[in-house]
């Protein structure tokens, strides 16, 4: 809610006509979702400094994003929104100095255009990432950064909130347009909608900082709002203002990502490991539980052979995401029929699960509660009973490599991991129980002691 | 009655075809006999399909409608007729087949008047265009074919023979030999009896019947003085030591009207032997053979006749009971087929496939589904076992077990011991269903928009959508359906007050109340989560009671179904507590049980939601007390350069007051806990024990049982809710109000209002009152400011209110399910479908 920036550039007082608005006014401007006011705490020739605080109208945000987001969680009346520097205070930044941020200045041409000793105070910026990110992020535009997590009242942890204040010989047009970019790259929440609009304003914001910053992978990810597409758009606007190759990020940061080896994700290999293991048993129709955004169906699609191609999840955000990505809508009419999405759970007995050569899970035995497998045994084992099925799960003894300790999961969701001697002993039992026979193979880049990242069982029966 | 008035009887569920050419006045003897709606017409369906009654080119997909509507029909088991020539053979087998499928029984009606007077008929309808030569050649087919028509399938055919006869002729349906669905006992059901005369005489001494002898003074009758009926399942014979005893102790009773008696595989072997045709004489039938050649030829044609004549199966008690030998699945029941009697004698191991064409695998028990409680016997069992409505009486009399009955309506069980092994069992004795499995519940269970009885609100709605919703936290959070009895309906809250300040108030809830109760009971709202535990005596009962196979040995679940801890052993040990609790107060024998389901709360608040606690409100706090005494200090500065900002400062000094507050409202709630310390239990409603759902609103009586636990509670788990009775419309009313204060301004959430009532009417069931101060956390800081309050006053409450409502019915029937032991799947159905209204969207502040 709360910005100030000052500087010592003598006379301080010029911030004022940089910024266009004057040292001795108290200045309001309405946007949708409050009240900003634009006030100078001091202005002396040798300090000034402009203050920006906005007054969120908490009920206008909330119908505003129930509007959007069509949910209704507690979290849409009762959040940090009238308190800290987010998104908001970033928006009504851009607005309120629109013209100090585009870098001209009819006043003071030679002001705006040079480096000045500026100062940023921000009390609470909500930071997913921390203070190591906020360093990470301004150290490299040439700030000294003073970085410190608030506590949380009550409980001996820290706030994802960070209060920031930043010392450097900066043009304000930078200054402004940094903090327009990167505060919501640190919020890292969506509070308005992105559009295509969003992409432009990426590329012109960020103009030669952005193309140069090392964390600009991370930048263009979140400014975006996780959305793949703007994302590949953004960098290919990016690279005809700078020559930039892509960086190298790490994508073990951001989502619960498993590297795989070389250029090839762990999922793209498990998937291809899928299909051999399906290609081998023969399978001419398939059933794949847990279908999530339809990866697995996709490849399964390409392939001829395969005639009835059946993808199952129990949610049905999972099942819309499966149709969009698989863009059914526009798919030929001879694919189309070879495939259907079905909400079905795997501790329901499901007759619609019956009938298939092959099932596949893949990846979803580890979203079980332990107690619930016998259920899902019963119920794909020996109800459905397909000739073939195929199971991954992560090896639990792998993890140590992706810097994990002994108790953490690879996913926030996983109930459980199993190394490779309990995955076995869980399979074999099954296998007994229900007249099948099964062989292991890891998938991935095996580790000499800690084997392959992933292990799969291919359950068959005559 | 003359020969000019022809009978035709049809039974009551059949498939009746009628068959004559055209002209011969089939609709006409349709309309005349039968409801409209119980013919289906091949003209009919032409002109649906083809906007064109006589159009002969839709015949093969008017043929394919009508086919499809005959068999939903016969599905549903309705009579139907059908309106088409069926004049040949091949149209005929077709539907004879479709009834078959359905196993139903099919009749024929043949309308035979002389060919001139169908011509005449035709003639004089516009739309009839056919030529004299059709007819005539339908009619020839008709008369050739009118021979072999009996083989073809009919139960019967009835000829109708000139247009008089027709004309005179009256239609009338005979019921089903199975049903007997008028007879409505009591019934004492009697499982196999093997030849075990003794034990049979034994077992109905002790049902109380008094046993008829004749000359000889051998068993030759019995009857109830109470007027009870007996119903055996099957298998009188083969393998014990006096098979012709039973058989005539049970012909007695039956000729005399006091029993049933299904036909057993063993009964229709045993006939096929008598006859003297050729079967393989094993499993005990080489004993009935010697048994019986030692009784005269009177006897044995008496017994075989009597063998011969039973039925596969009957539906008793206007069809809320099913006794088949083997069982029988719901869509077989008071059918009639090959199929159906040999799933009655045989069981489920014909070799049948599913729709998919893949082995049925699973117990028939396991799948039933069915509003009819089935009785069977034919596989021995150690002990009955309810499974999904079904009982098993085979209990193995003849290899030694015992002879077991089952009184109806009351589901008694009464046993008596085998008097020695008297044939040595083939295989030893299992339970009902070998491989069961009842936490494996099938999709169709809850999927789709369901419609739910309550006794409460009539039926509840689900949709599908919200199944749908329900489906995925079921499937990937909740616990195991075995753990998963009850979930907790939600609250509402009262009406908006006006009283300066206060969103919420207790005057509302009095006020609400009033007239429709005296008493109402104020009840401390804890401040922790909702908890349903299901708490058992020990680990048996656990598993005979629930069939848990592992531990914990009962349950604690959240609102939404989840295990309140991740660590089982956590789980285990709090419930060890409470039971401990339990057995030192003397409730187990008190309430006559060895399990409860109790309603709590658990505190603190942190020890389930500590994450969303540090992510939504402490950081909520943590930004405010962070960013407000910034903007205070550089408003401050400016006010000191002259500036005007005294508005602004006076707003942001009063959030900053908002914040701390907000701050100091969630704190309260929490503390640190490390396994079970810090952790407390806070019961306030047993809400079910074995054969009692105590969901009521005797809340007097529940809080004592609830003080009774926490007084006899050596372990500091459990916490007393505390509480004031109040009289409406006395000054208990004004009291309370301070009391709810007093209890708010000590950091309390606030109270809930409860009807203190006999009955049960269709009320809400509790109304909350939470306090100025927790309501911060709810609507935020700063929702005091009395421009917002003014705008919360007109929150909407009515959704809130009839979901809870809802809720609560669903609630309360699932529990009434738990009580009389249903199969865990409806339970299921009721506890998913609160869980499914829980997905409403709803204002999550109410």
């Amino acid at each position: 809610m709360l910005l100030t920036i000052t500087t010592t550039a003598r006379p301080a007082t010029d911030l004022g006509r940089l910024l266009r608005k004057h040292p001795d006014r108290v200045q309001s401007f309405e946007q949708s979702f409050g009240t900003a006011w634009v006030f100078y705490p001091e202005a002396g020739e040798d300090r000034c400094t402009a203050a920006l605080l906005l007054e969120v109208d908490a009920a206008r945000l909330a119908r505003a994003h129930a509007r959007a987001s069509g949910d209704a969680t507690l979290k849409q009346y009762v959040n940090d929104r009238p308190y800290a520097a987010s998104s908001l205070l970033a928006v009504a930044l851009g607005k309120v100095f629109s013209t100090a941020r585009s870098g001209v200045s009819d006043e003071r041409p030679e002001l705006a255009a040079s480096a000045l000793p500026l100062e940023v105070a921000l009390p609470a910026v909500p930071c997913k990432g921390g203070p190591d990110l906020v360093r990470d992020l301004f150290a490299p535009l040439g700030w000294e950064v003073e970085a410190e997590a608030v506590p949380l009242p009550g409980f001996d942890a820290d706030s994802r909130h960070v209060r920031v204040r930043l010392r450097g010989e900066v043009r304000l047009a930078d200054a402004l347009s940094q903090l327009y970019v990167l505060l919501p790259v640190l919020d890292d929440a969506k509070h308005y909608w992105v559009d295509i609009g969003e992409v432009d304003k990426l590329v012109r914001s960020g103009g030669d900082w952005l193309a140069a910053h090392p964390r600009r992978g991370l930048i263009a990810r979140r400014y975006l709002a996780h959305r793949r597409s703007y994302e590949r758009a953004a960098f290919a606007r990016l690279a005809e203002v700078a020559e930039a190759g892509d960086e190298d990020e790490s994508p073990v940061e951001e989502e619960a990502g498993e590297p795989g080896e070389g250029s090839l994700p762990l999922h793209r290999i498990r998937i291809g490991a899928v299909l051999d293991a399906l290609a081998a048993s023969g399978a001419a129709s398939v059933l794949d539980l847990g279908c999530g955004s339809g990866k697995l169906l996709d490849a399964l699609l390409d392939d001829p052979r395969y005639t009835r191609i059946t993808g199952a999840d129990v949610s049905s955000r999972a099942l819309d995401q499966a149709e969009r990505a698989l863009r059914l809508d526009r798919m030929p009419e001879r694919r189309r029929r070879r495939l259907e999405l079905i909400q079905g759970s795997v501790v329901y007995r499901d007759k619609r699960f019956a009938g298939y050569d092959a099932a596949v899970l893949m990846e979803v035995i580890e979203h079980l509660d332990p107690g619930r497998l016998p259920a899902m045994e019963r119920v794909v084992f020996g109800a459905a009973r397909p000739r073939t099925v195929v199971v991954t799960t992560p090896n639990a003894e792998y993890n140590a490599r992706y810097g994990l300790a002994g108790h953490e999961l690879r996913h926030a969701d996983h109930r459980f991991e199993w190394d490779r001697a309990r995955f076995a002993a869980w399979a074999e039992g099954v296998a007994a129980r229900h007249g099948y026979r099964v062989r292991f193979e890891g998938v991935g880049a095996a580790d000499p002691d800690a084997g392959a990242p992933t292990q799969m069982g291919v359950f068959d029966r005559d | 009655m003359t020969d000019d008035a022809p009978v035709v009887s049809v039974p009551e569920l059949s498939l009746v075809l009628l068959v004559g050419v055209s002209g011969s006045g089939k609709s006409t003897f349709a309309a005349r006999h039968f409801k409209p709606t119980q013919v289906v017409s091949s003209d009919y369906c032409r002109g649906l399909v083809a906007d064109d009654e006589t159009d002969q080119s839709a015949t093969p997909e008017a043929f394919a409608l009508l086919n499809h509507i005959v068999g939903t029909r016969l599905r549903l088991g309705r009579l139907t007729v059908v309106d088409a020539t069926n004049v040949q053979a091949h149209a005929r087998a077709q539907l004879v087949d479709l009834a078959k499928r359905h196993n139903v029984l099919v009749d024929a009606i043949v309308l035979d008047v002389e060919p001139e007077t169908a011509v005449e008929r035709n003639r004089a309808r516009a739309d009839r265009d056919f030529g004299e030569a059709v007819v005539r050649r339908h009619h020839r087919d008709l008369k050739r074919g009118l021979k072999r028509m009996a083989k073809e399938g009919f139960r019967r055919v009835h000829r109708l023979e000139g247009a008089a006869r027709i004309e005179a002729a009256r239609v009338v349906t005979e019921k089903s030999w199975n049903d007997r669905t008028e007879e409505t006992g009591p019934f004492d059901l009697i499982g196999d009896v093997h030849g075990c005369r003794a034990e049979l005489e034994a077992l109905l001494g002790e049902l109380g019947w008094e046993i008829a002898r004749d000359a000889q003074g051998r068993a030759a009758g019995a009857a109830h003085p109470e007027g009870r009926t007996a119903v055996f399942v099957g298998d009188l014979v083969d393998r014990g030591p006096d098979t012709p005893g039973v058989l005539r102790l049970v012909m007695g009773m039956v000729e005399a009207g006091n029993a049933l008696c299904v036909q057993g595989n063993h009964e229709h072997k045993l006939v096929k032997a008598l006859d003297g045709r050729k079967v393989r004489v094993a499993h005990g039938l080489a004993e009935s053979l010697e048994q019986l050649g030692a009784e005269d030829e009177a006897f044995r044609g008496r017994a075989r006749a009597f063998m011969d004549g039973l039925r596969s199966h009957y539906l008793l008690d206007g069809g809320r009971l099913v006794v088949a030998h083997a069982g029988l699945k719901e869509e077989f029941h008071g059918r009639a087929s090959g199929k159906v009697r040999s799933f009655a004698l045989y069981g489920d191991t014909t070799g049948e496939t599913d729709e998919y064409g893949l082995p049925v695998r699973l117990p028939w028990a396991e799948d039933y589904r069915g509003e009819a409680a089935v009785v069977y016997g034919h596989t021995p069992v150690l002990e009955p076992e309810w499974v999904n409505n079904t009982i098993c009486l085979d209990t193995g009399c003849c290899f030694g077990g015992k002879l077991t009955a089952l009184r109806y309506p009351e589901r008694d069980l009464v046993a008596v011991k085998a008097e020695r092994e008297w044939y040595a069992p083939a295989r030893p004795l299992g339970p009902a269903v070998p491989d069961r499995d009842p936490a494996t519940l099938d999709v169709t269970d809850v999927a789709g928009d369901r419609h739910l009885a309550t006794g409460l609100v009539g039926t509840v709605k689900v949709t599908a959508e919200h199944a749908a919703a329900a489906l995925e936290v079921m499937s990937r959070f909740a616990e195991d359906p075995r753990r998963l009895l009850y979930l907790p309906p939600t609250m509402a809250p009262v009406d908006a007050s006006d009283a300066d300040g206060y969103l919420e108030h207790p005057a509302q809830a009095f006020d609400q109340y009033r007239g429709r109760a005296e008493r109402v009971v104020c009840q401390e709202k804890h401040m922790g989560s909702r908890a349903v535990a299901l708490v058992c005596r020990d680990a048996g009962t656990a598993r005979r009671r629930f069939g848990l196979d592992a531990a914990p040995w009962g349950a604690l679940v959240t609102r939404t179904g989840r295990a309140f801890f991740q660590d089982e052993a956590l789980t285990g040990a709090l419930l060890d507590r409470v039971a401990a609790a339990a057995g030192a107060a003397g409730l187990w024998e008190r309430l006559d049980t060895d399990w409860m389901l109790l309603d709590c709360e658990l505190l603190p608040w942190s020890a389930k939601a500590r994450d969303l606690i540090e992510d939504q409100f402490a950081g909520v706090a943590a930004a405010g007390l962070a960013a407000l005494p910034a903007a205070a200090a550089v408003l401050e500065a400016a006010a000191a350069r002259g500036l005007d900002v005294a508005a602004l400062a006076e707003r942001t000094a009063s959030r900053h007051a908002n914040i701390a507050k907000f701050a100091a409202a969630y704190q309260r709630y929490c503390w640190p806990t490390d396994g079970l310390d810090g952790v407390r239990l806070a019961p306030f409603q047993v809400l079910a024990t074995e054969g009692r759902n105590r969901a009521d609103h005797r809340h007097d009586e529940h809080l004592a049982l609830a003080d009774a636990l926490v007084a006899a509670d050596g372990s500091g788990l459990l916490l007393e809710t505390r509480r004031r009775f109040v009289a409406l419309g006395t000054a208990d009313e004004a009291a309370a109000v301070q009391w709810w204060l007093d209890l708010c301004a000590a950091g309390g959430e606030g109270m809930v209002v409860k009807p203190v009532l006999e009955d049960r009417p269709r009320l809400q069931p509790g109304l909350k009152v939470r306090g100025r101060e927790y309501l911060r956390i709810i609507y935020g800081a700063d929702y005091t400011d009395p421009e917002r309050l003014a705008g919360l006053r007109q929150r909407r409450l009515q959704h809130k209110r009839s979901q809870a409502l809802r809720e609560y019915a669903l609630g309360v029937a699932g529990l009434d399910l738990v009580a009389q032991r249903a199969p865990l799947w409806q339970v299921h159905q009721y506890v998913f479908a609160v869980l499914a209204l829980e997905s409403e969207p709803v204002d999550p502040r109410l």
